[in-house]
């Protein structure tokens, strides 16, 4: 078998056992890797009790899995999942960084975790293995402390046990920090300083296991290809495409804060009552040329190194630092908070990464938290301070309870939908209103109301992975950024930034077939292979549990906030219309096999092989 | 480029976006692979944002060519880089230790000393990093008046350097 290092490790924490796994060839051709395996692994292990698995119980299992194409296909990602404390199914969350290449030169295409560690400890992954460690001394500490002292620390490790040999390069680590040692649902399994899983919410879930890190240092080839000249060659073809974006290149993402918002009407603007605003306070040139001191940043094999870093030098927020902020991260912890300068901006951006939270999620949740204080429904009683729109210090003040789960931190550290359903019971109001959530996650940061963004009336409420901005369902599902295609993407595991050009994801059924062998065809892909991992990360969705159960179609559907038409600017009164909604629904599930309640039709799951799923989805919701 | 005439790899390290693209054209082209860890350029991260391509510098009295034992180590005429001969290498690391820099190192597959050849005179880790427009590579004339030994900096030093100027005063705190 040819593109896989062919061996996982399985951990469990519980009693500190490690043994290998592997996986027939035929599991890899139809699952690939990332996102898709572990939708397989997931389910095959605990699809039967599905409903009863606490995400936050030792019995979930995490995910940290590459693909055949990391490292061989530009700019390298890693994939974790598990069973979502968010939305209760499985999500797919990738991050990118040298982890993925330094797992697989170590001979490891992913880990398995499961149990529970008695202490904080930390995996050390090597081409001798995995070793479980102790990692008291950085429980507590956020992402500075402790990247540094791990570091140090593997460094005179790596050092001792082959002495004199090299000049010993980093390990990669991935991390996670103190929001999610408490466990909060909105926190990231981060890497560096500053990038993150943060989707999904699996921070929390390597805190549930007293999981800090994990280390990979790998000193082997990346997994033998098929064809390597072939596949050298279709890399460099690769390449050039890539080479040539040059405003994704030159302003990554960070382009879009000030764009999305004035231009398309788009942006989350305090807590989405608004999408559209003018300040031009918060165009990239202003980040350019006051905070970003790296303009071109990237991970392993990355042509397009759309990554900025951004430090704030002076004024009262010196010393911040974060990447980009990518426009995810300007939108949600500035506009959507109505912060619209960008010292502030980098400043909660820094101390979100610091504490370890996801910040479209904290973002979403602050917001929401801000729109119940507008409205007198939290008061300056249960906050401890006042909390107004564009208040960095009080939003400051908050995400600090949250990380700490002090006061009313506790309940949102739980993330804006479980928030509003309890905080809701306290106020005797229904406040889900104003949770602008799918399936218990924060929405990404691209609105529906102008229809000029990319993402369609279907993204959201029909994406299996919720409220995820980077899989959003598509009516042409075989679209290049349709949910079936970032499957694909999530599976290989590679970064879709650098597959965005049409000629690029032609190029892909040949560079797997390089890299792997294997012949699949984009027929295939969207026939076969990507409906089925769809499938069953639709039946986790639906059977979700134990807190809460998504009903099908009633949960299906836009947050109520976008059925409100857009205030101001040049879009006013549009709005989400529920008709259109419904009809878009209802072909979507046509076409990707599912009955009109969006259930995975018993001869879909037949002809894909999932008679499993079938059973189990059939008893559960036959009674609904 | 064809180097009749000695070159030298001059960098730009601030500006290097960490892509690593240049340990990918070194590997594929030394080894066929992608092989970070085999390539004779390596991508150092002591700190993150400050990443630096770390690669030899062909000092001009190659302290590592005097310290091999057993002359495993000569120097290129035509191009001025380190010349490995392989079955000779007993793995023992001297050069390693002598290297002011600590840029060579026992190759993970066959545990031979492992240094930069400059390609023979056509250095592909400079071309991928040009073609990407990061420029931190570059190929210049080599210069026999000049001393290239002072490049050859460890990596921990190098990182103290460059933290200061991508972040300021509190770099250093970062780099501890
Ligand atoms: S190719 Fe250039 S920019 Fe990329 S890591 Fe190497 S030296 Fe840095
Ligand atoms: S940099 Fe190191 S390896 Fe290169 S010539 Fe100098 S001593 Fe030798
Ligand atoms: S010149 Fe050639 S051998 Fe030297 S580091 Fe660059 S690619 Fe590798």
């Amino acid at each position: 078998m040819r593109g896989y290092a062919g061996k996982f490790a399985e951990v469990d924490l519980s009693c500190g056992e490690v043994k290998e796994t592997v996986f027939g060839e035929e599991t890899l051709k139809q699952y690939l890797g990332g996102r898709g395996l572990a939708a397989k692994l997931l389910w095959d292990r605990l699809g039967e009790i599905w409903e009863r698995v606490d995400p936050l119980g030792p019995e979930n299992i995490l995910t940290i899995f590459a693909g055949p194409l990391t490292g061989y296909y530009p700019g390298s990602k890693m994939c974790i999942s598990g069973k979502s404390p968010l939305t209760l199914g499985i999500v797919g969350s990738t991050v990118a960084g040298e982890h993925a290449v330094d797992m697989r030169c170590a001979g490891f295409d992913g880990l398995i975790i499961k149990g529970r560690a008695e202490k904080p400890v930390y995996l050390l992954v090597t081409d001798d293995g995995v070793e479980i460690r102790d990692a008291s001394h950085v429980w507590g500490k956020g992402r500075v402390e402790t990247y540094r002292i791990l570091l140090r620390e593997a460094l005179q490790l790596l050092e001792g046990r082959s002495p004199g040999s090299r000049e010993w390069r980093e390990p990669s680590i991935l991390h996670i920090g103190p929001a999610a040692e408490k466990m909060s649902r909105v926190t990231a399994v981060q890497t560096k300083w500053a990038h993150g899983a943060g989707y999904g919410g699996y921070g929390a879930v390597m805190g549930s296991k007293n999981l800090k890190a994990v280390l990979f240092k790998g000193l082997g080839p990346l997994p033998e290809a098929w064809d390597m000249g072939r596949a050298r060659e279709i890399i460099w073809r690769i390449l050039r495409i890539c080479f040539r974006s040059d405003s994704m290149r030159r302003w990554g993402t960070g382009a879009a804060g000030y764009d999305v918002g004035s231009r398309l009407s788009s942006e989350p603007v305090r807590n989405w009552q608004d999408e559209w605003h003018d300040e031009r306070s918060f165009g990239v040139d202003r980040f350019e040329e006051r905070v970003w001191v790296k303009r071109y940043w990237g991970d392993f094999g990355c042509p397009s190194t759309c990554l900025k870093l951004s430090v704030v030098r002076a004024g009262p927020y010196k010393g911040a630092v974060c990447d980009n902020p990518d426009y995810e991260n300007q939108a949600y912890l500035g506009t959507n908070l109505g912060v619209f300068t960008p010292e502030e901006n980098v400043y909660l951006c820094s101390l979100m990464e610091e504490l370890g939270f996801c910040g479209i999620q904290v973002g979403n949740t602050l917001g929401f938290a801000a729109e119940l204080y507008q409205r007198g429904i939290l008061t300056k009683e249960d906050l401890g301070f006042e909390l107004r729109w564009g208040d960095v210090k009080g939003f400051e003040r908050l995400m600090k309870m949250m990380a700490e789960r002090e006061g009313i931190g506790d309940i949102l550290a739980e993330g804006t939908y479980r928030a509003a359903l309890k905080l809701g019971k306290l106020k005797g109001l229904d406040l889900t209103r104003y949770a602008v959530t799918e399936k218990g996650m924060g929405i990404g940061a691209h609105g529906i109301r102008s229809k000029l963004d990319y993402v369609e009336a279907v993204s959201y409420p029909c994406s299996v992975q919720g409220g995820d901005h980077t899989s959003p369902a598509m009516r042409d599902i075989r679209k290049g950024d349709s949910e079936l295609t970032v499957i694909l993407h999530d599976s290989g595991v590679y970064c879709w930034f650098n597959i965005m050009k049409d000629e690029a994801l032609d190029l892909i059924w040949e560079l797997i077939q390089a890299v792997t062998g294997w012949q699949i065809t984009a027929d295939t892909w969207y026939k076969e292979m990507a409906l089925r991992i769809l499938a069953i990360q639709r039946a986790a969705l639906l059977v979700g549990g134990p807190d809460i159960t998504w009903k099908p179609i009633k949960d299906d559907d836009l947050p109520a906030r976008w059925y409100e038409p857009l205030p101001s600017g040049p879009y006013k009164g549009r709005a989400s219309d529920k008709k259109e909604l419904e009809e878009d629904r209802r072909r979507y599930f046509e076409d990707v096999g599912w009955d009109e309640r969006g259930i995975p039709k018993s001869s879909t799951l037949k002809c894909l092989g999932l008679e499993a799923v079938d059973k189990k989805l059939r008893s559960f919701l036959g009674n609904q | 480029m064809s180097a009749v005439e000695p070159i030298w790899i001059a960098r730009d390290l601030p500006k290097c976006s960490g892509c690593r693209l240049c340990e990918v054209a070194c590997s594929l082209h030394h080894e066929g692979r992608i092989w970070p860890e085999a390539s004779r350029v390596r991508v150092f991260m002591r700190v993150p944002g400050a990443e630096f391509p770390h690669l030899c510098t062909q000092c001009h009295d190659y302290p590592c060519v005097k310290s091999c034992p057993v002359g495993a180590l000569s120097v290129d005429k035509r191009t001025s880089a380190v010349i490995v001969d392989r079955d000779s290498c007993n793995s023992c690391g001297a050069c390693i230790q002598a290297c002011p820099g600590r840029v060579p190192f026992l190759h993970p597959g066959d545990k031979k000393a492992t240094i930069c050849d400059l390609c023979g005179g056509d250095p592909q880790c400079v071309k991928v990093c040009t073609e990407g427009g990061w420029n931190v590579l570059r190929v210049v004339e080599r210069e026999e008046s000049h001393s290239y030994k002072l490049y050859a900096r460890r990596p921990d030093e190098i990182t103290m350097d460059l933290v200061t100027i991508i972040f300021g005063e509190h770099g250093e705190r970062m780099a501890r």
